[in-house]
Order: C-alpha cells, then structure tokens, then sequence
C-alpha cells in the first residue's frame, strides 16, 4: 500500500492532474474536502488555480485552512501547489485588493515585475544545500504559469531559536531575465510543510521525481 | 537563465479523432489524439494543444472524453480550443483535465467573454487565438494586419494588433498568433507581424502558421515569440522536436 494522500478538493485547483500524478509515484489518493479524512491522511496536498483572494475564501469555506493549521502543528506533512503555496504566506495583493493568508510565512504576494507577464513556461531553480524535496531532480526546468509571487522571505521564525528545527529551505527562480526581471520563491521546505510556486503535476518527469520524493517522506 | 521557449506540436482533433494525416512510425492507431500526445510527450514537447474542429456538439462531448483520456496519461501542459463559446465551456474543459483553453470566434462576436473567463479562472487558463493576414482589396487597418475567421476565409476588418492589445488588457494571458498567410507555406512564420504583435502585447505570444525549417523556430523567437507552435511538420516527421530544439540552443536560445 502506498502512502494515503488526500487532494483539498476546494474548488480551486487542477485537481485531476494533481491527483494523476501522485498516482503515478505510487500514491493511494483520495479527492475530498472532507475534513476528517483531510487529517487523518499520511500527505495532505493543496493545489490552488485562479486568484489569491478567491481562493483562500474557498479554503475557509471548506474549513480548509483550519486543517492545515492543525496539520503543521502536529508534525503532518501538507503540501501547497501555485496558488496553494501563495495563500501560505502573510497576504496577496492582486488588483489593488489585498487579501489575509494563513500566515505561516511571512511576505506579501505580489504581481511580477517583468517584461513578459504571467511568466510561464519551464524555468530553472535555484536550490539550496541540503533539500530532499529536489533530490535528484536539482538542475531540471519546471513548469510555472503565475502572474504574482512572493518575491522574499524572511527567516524570522520564533522557532528557529529551537535547535529542534531548522531553518526554511527556500528555492528560488526569475520571471524574465537578470537584468529586467524579479526573483521570486520557488519552492519551500519548512518541516512538515512544503510548498511550490510551479506545477509538479504538469512539470513531466521532473515533476513526478519530485511528488514522488515527497510521497516517499510520508510515513 | 529564464524560461524556455516553449515548442508545442498542435493537433487537429474531430470528434474524438486526429484529423490531416499523421505519418510516425510505430503508432498503434495514428488516429487517436491521446497516443500520439503521449508520444509528443516523450519526444520532448514543452506543451500541447488539440483544436477541436467538430461541427457538432456530440462531436465536442467526444473531445472533452478525449481531454480526460489524455490528462491521465500526459504529465505536460494541456490547452484545447476551438468552439469555446461561454465560461461553461471552458468550466467543461478544464474539469476533463485541460490547463489552458483557447477562445477564438466567440470573442470576437462578443469580446466580454474575455473578461468573464479570466474573473471566473485567472487570465493564466485563456489563450486568445488570433487568426490574422495582411490586409490586401480594399480593406485598411492601422496596422496592416487584420482579424479573420472562417479559416482565414472571412475577413473581419478588425485590426490585429489592436485585438490582442484589448484581448490582453481584458485578461488573456497568452496571445496564440496564426498567420492565415503564412499557415501551410511551410516558408517560415511573419515575423513583422510577430514583431509588431510582441511591441504592443506583454503577454506571452505563441508563434504560428509557416514552419517548415528548424531555423524558422529560430528566427521567430528571435522576433519575440515566447513559444512557438506547428502542426504538419511535426505529424509528417519533416521535423523532430528534438531537431528543432537542437537548432534553438545552437542559436542560443534557452531551450528544455
């Protein structure tokens, strides 16, 4: 039996593909926005498609974001896809309106500054030392179709006081190029939560090594 | 390092069925959308696009299966036009599995489908596909360039250059350029009329109608394009996307 994931289904996210490919890396998954089953599951995956302040609306509607908080409290492994990833973050900002996130991360989202927006398409990342989420796959292009980001991240964290935990491990990319163009967060691995700004699902086998190293951190 | 120049072989699906010819080797059926994807898939393709051209809407509700079927098995970036008319349309597709959805005739007629899909799913799910030649009789836009629909058979009088303007102020997030002039030369694309687009539009612009050499996909990068998409050359072997990307990274360009 491979590891239980459950796919937030909360009406924001490709959630066919994200659920494909996990079962493709050996994933048994449900698609559900039951809550019971969303916290009990051994991976819980977040996929997020359209806008910020839509999406994390759908998310408390389903009672979503109170799971994943009790998710990371207790050690669960969550993952967030795109959108998914963004409302993990202080706020968005998205047509002058700015809406709250979940706050687990400090930083605004932001729209990209770059000569071609939304910036899509296969982009190279730059991954630090030491992440399990990338093994094997570090030099790989994935996919990403976004128009906003967060383009910093603070290691302010109480907790990191606490030789228990580690820092973030943040990846980072570029919309445009190193002259006109905005860095921004990639991807994210803080403890039991992980986090990327592309699509693993629609990233080809790049993508699925990489579900599939994070599949294989769940119990 | 940025984001690649995207290649994306192109399929002309009626219901259900690939339509013009498609001559690979070692197909199990050259007809089914969903086998030859896969195979794009592993030859390297940054992403696909099936242009439905079913007359009828049995014929659609066939290619929405076909949508689903190939989700399932293929792990790049899916878009499907044609025949798109209303938000609910493309709710339809993207629920069988599809990533992008082009619109093309329908905003035309009425340009607010635009706006009501990008608010409805984020301008990163529509392509607005143009369909444009160069003015020729006596038709004039500012541009040169005007809107055609039928195939390019009809013109519109719609300057081009200012449709994909408004298209992506009204929330397109990408801009599917089709030569009617160029489409079946196999002479290479227009690249004026890429360039002329790529000055006015920041979305990304997908190239298309004219391949027929690697060092056309070269040479339309070059005039802009962020992508760059062919139908023929790819079905009819004359070219591999490995070959054309070959082609790519000699000339510099960031490739996958």
């Amino acid at each position: 039996m491979g590891a239980r994931v459950v796919v937030l289904d909360y009406g924001f996210g490709n959630v066919r593909s994200a659920t494909r490919a996990l079962e493709r890396v050996g994933a048994e998954v449900t698609l559900t926005a039951d809550r019971t089953a969303a916290q009990d599951a051994d991976g819980l995956v977040v996929p997020g498609v359209g806008a910020f302040g839509a999406c994390i609306a759908g998310l408390r509607k389903v009672r979503g974001h109170e799971v994943i908080g009790r998710r990371i409290a207790g050690g669960r492994p969550v993952l967030g896809i795109c959108v998914g990833m963004q409302i993990l973050f202080d706020a968005g900002v998205e047509h002058g309106e700015r809406a709250e996130g979940m706050g687990e991360w400090a930083g605004t989202v932001e729209r990209l500054d770059a000569p071609v927006v939304p910036h899509m398409g296969w982009a190279p990342v730059e991954v630090p030392e030491g992440s399990r989420l990338f093994a094997g796959v570090e030099n790989e292009r994935f996919y990403f179709v976004h128009s906003y980001a967060a383009q910093n991240f603070t290691q302010g964290h109480d907790s990191f006081a606490d030789p228990r935990f580690r820092p973030p491990l943040v990846t980072w990319a570029h919309a445009g190029t190193p002259i006109r163009g905005t860095r921004f967060v990639a991807a994210v691995e803080d403890g039991p939560l992980a986090a990327t700004q592309f699509h693993p699902e629609k990233s080809g086998d790049a993508g699925a090594r990489l579900l599939e190293n994070w599949v294989r951190t769940l119990g | 390092m940025s984001v690649a120049i995207r290649v994306i072989p192109c399929l002309d699906v009626d219901a259900g069925r690939v339509v013009k010819g498609v001559n690979f080797q070692n197909l199990r059926d050259a007809g089914d959308p969903v086998e030859l994807a896969a195979r794009y898939d592993a030859e390297g393709a940054d992403e696909l696009t099936f242009l439905d051209v079913s007359a009828s809407s049995a014929g659609r509700d066939t290619t929405v299966e076909v949508v689903r079927r190939t989700a399932e098995q293929v792990f790049v970036p899916l878009t499907v036009g044609g025949g798109v008319r209303s938000a609910d349309d493309v709710d339809r597709l993207l629920r069988a599995g599809a990533d992008k959805v082009g619109v093309n005739t329908a905003a035309i007629a009425r340009p607010e489908l635009i706006a009501e899909i990008a608010q409805r799913f984020g301008s990163q799910v529509l392509v607005l596909s143009v369909d444009a030649r160069r003015v020729s009789g006596g038709t004039t836009t500012p541009s040169g360039y005007e809107v055609t629909t039928h195939g390019g058979r009809t013109g519109t009088g719609i300057d081009a250059v200012e449709w994909a303007e408004k298209a992506a102020a009204l929330g397109a997030g990408e801009i599917l350029l089709n030569s009617m002039d160029a489409d079946g030369t196999a002479n290479g694309f227009d690249l004026e009329m890429l360039a002329d687009v790529r000055a006015r539009v920041t979305v990304p612009l997908i190239a298309s109608g004219g391949a027929g050499r690697p060092e056309d996909f070269v040479t339309a990068a070059e005039a802009g394009a962020d992508a760059v998409l062919a139908a023929s050359v790819f079905h009819f072997g004359t070219l591999t996307i490995p070959q054309v990307k070959q082609e790519m990274r000699e000339a510099g360009l960031e490739v996958r």
